[in-house]
């Protein structure tokens, strides 16, 4: 039987890995916060209040480019919508919690940790207190990505402008889905909303930005009955 | 505002989060759309990446020659092969500053 201190060591082990990636993200989260013109103390709320780097940067993006509150929020929505998924897939080994302990938990469920968690959890079915587990992961991913976005934004101010490392937006963006480059109907669903994206570029409030999205989605809801 | 912007989406990340897990049932989510979710990623992402690779910042398709078009190429290759974040980044990043400052 494992104690839960040492699932939750576990955890934090599992997610050490992605540090690698996370680290160097939340730099340019913090960085791109700061050429965006946003006050420090501004970019730092949204890793604690968001906590999504994803999130974090097309939020501070949109905003800055003179996008409306609700076009920002609702973005931010489409977005996190997966995180449906993996609250849905978790809630089997969440379920004999206290709600309180839902609460609290649900703040740290963060797509590394969810990948980790459920990989090991569907291998671990019996094990006595799979929250811990769960735990370790998001806790080590928060306040990696605390400490790495603090870093970026003390980065941010020394960097020139002449760098444009605006560029570093798109290339992270797809730096995050290049292990769907190799899935066909994934690569099917991205051009979709790549072309609308393009299309629909100057509808009103930046809602192109959520209009593509959903133009994809259907796209994929369409090609997924066909395939049946 | 921006304060304001800041809370109402991390309230709403946050029960994006937290639905699930705390409040409803996880049955209640379909096969269907689990498998639609699972798109979402590919749905969303290139929304950002096509127009910040493809307009400049006035809004205007960039010419074929912009050094954006270039960095987009190299990380996509790169990225494709190694499968690896900050390669696939810095990749982009250091061709993109190769074609401004050296070529």
């Amino acid at each position: 039987m494992l104690s839960k201190s040492k699932i939750f060591f576990k955890g934090i082990v599992a997610v050490l890995p992605h540090m690698l990636s996370v680290i160097p993200f939340g730099i340019i989260t913090g960085a791109i916060g700061i050429e965006l013109g946003f006050d420090p103390i501004l970019v730092y709320a949204t890793s604690l209040i968001i906590f999504g780097g994803a999130s974090q940067i097309i939020f501070m993006q949109l905003l800055s480019g003179g996008a409306s509150s609700l076009v920002a929020i609702t973005s931010v929505g489409v977005i996190n919508s997966r995180h449906l998924l993996y609250g849905a897939v978790l809630s089997e080994y969440l379920e004999k919690l206290s709600f309180i302990k839902k609460l609290i938990i649900s703040y740290f469920i963060v797509d590394q940790g969810f990948a980790e968690s459920n990989k090991y959890l569907r291998q671990n079915k019996n094990l006595s207190n799979p929250h811990y587990y769960v735990l370790g992961t998001g806790v080590t991913l928060w306040f990696c990505w605390q400490l790495s976005t603090i870093s970026g934004i003390i980065l941010g101010s020394f960097i020139p402008e002449e760098l444009g490392l605006k560029f570093a937006i798109p290339l992270t963006f797809l730096a995050i889905i290049v292990n769907d480059l190799r899935k066909l109907d994934h690569v099917f669903v991205m051009l979709v909303s790549g072309f609308a994206s393009l299309i629909l570029f100057d509808a009103p409030f930046k809602s192109y930005i959520i209009l593509s999205p959903i133009v994809a989605l259907i796209a994929a809801f369409i090609m997924l009955r066909l395939k049946k | 505002m921006t304060w304001f912007s800041i809370i109402v989406s991390g309230i709403v990340t946050y029960f994006s989060r937290m639905a699930m897990v705390a409040l409803i049932d996880r049955e209640m989510l379909g096969t269907k759309v689990k498998e639609v979710l699972n798109y979402v990623p590919a749905a969303v992402f290139p929304a950002i990446i096509f127009p910040g690779v493809f307009f400049n910042d006035f809004g205007y398709l960039v010419e074929l020659t912009d050094p954006k078009i270039y960095g987009a190429i190299v990380a996509l290759i790169v990225g494709f092969i190694t499968r690896n974040v900050i390669v696939t980044i810095l990749s982009g990043l250091l061709s993109y500053w190769f074609v401004i400052f050296v070529i």
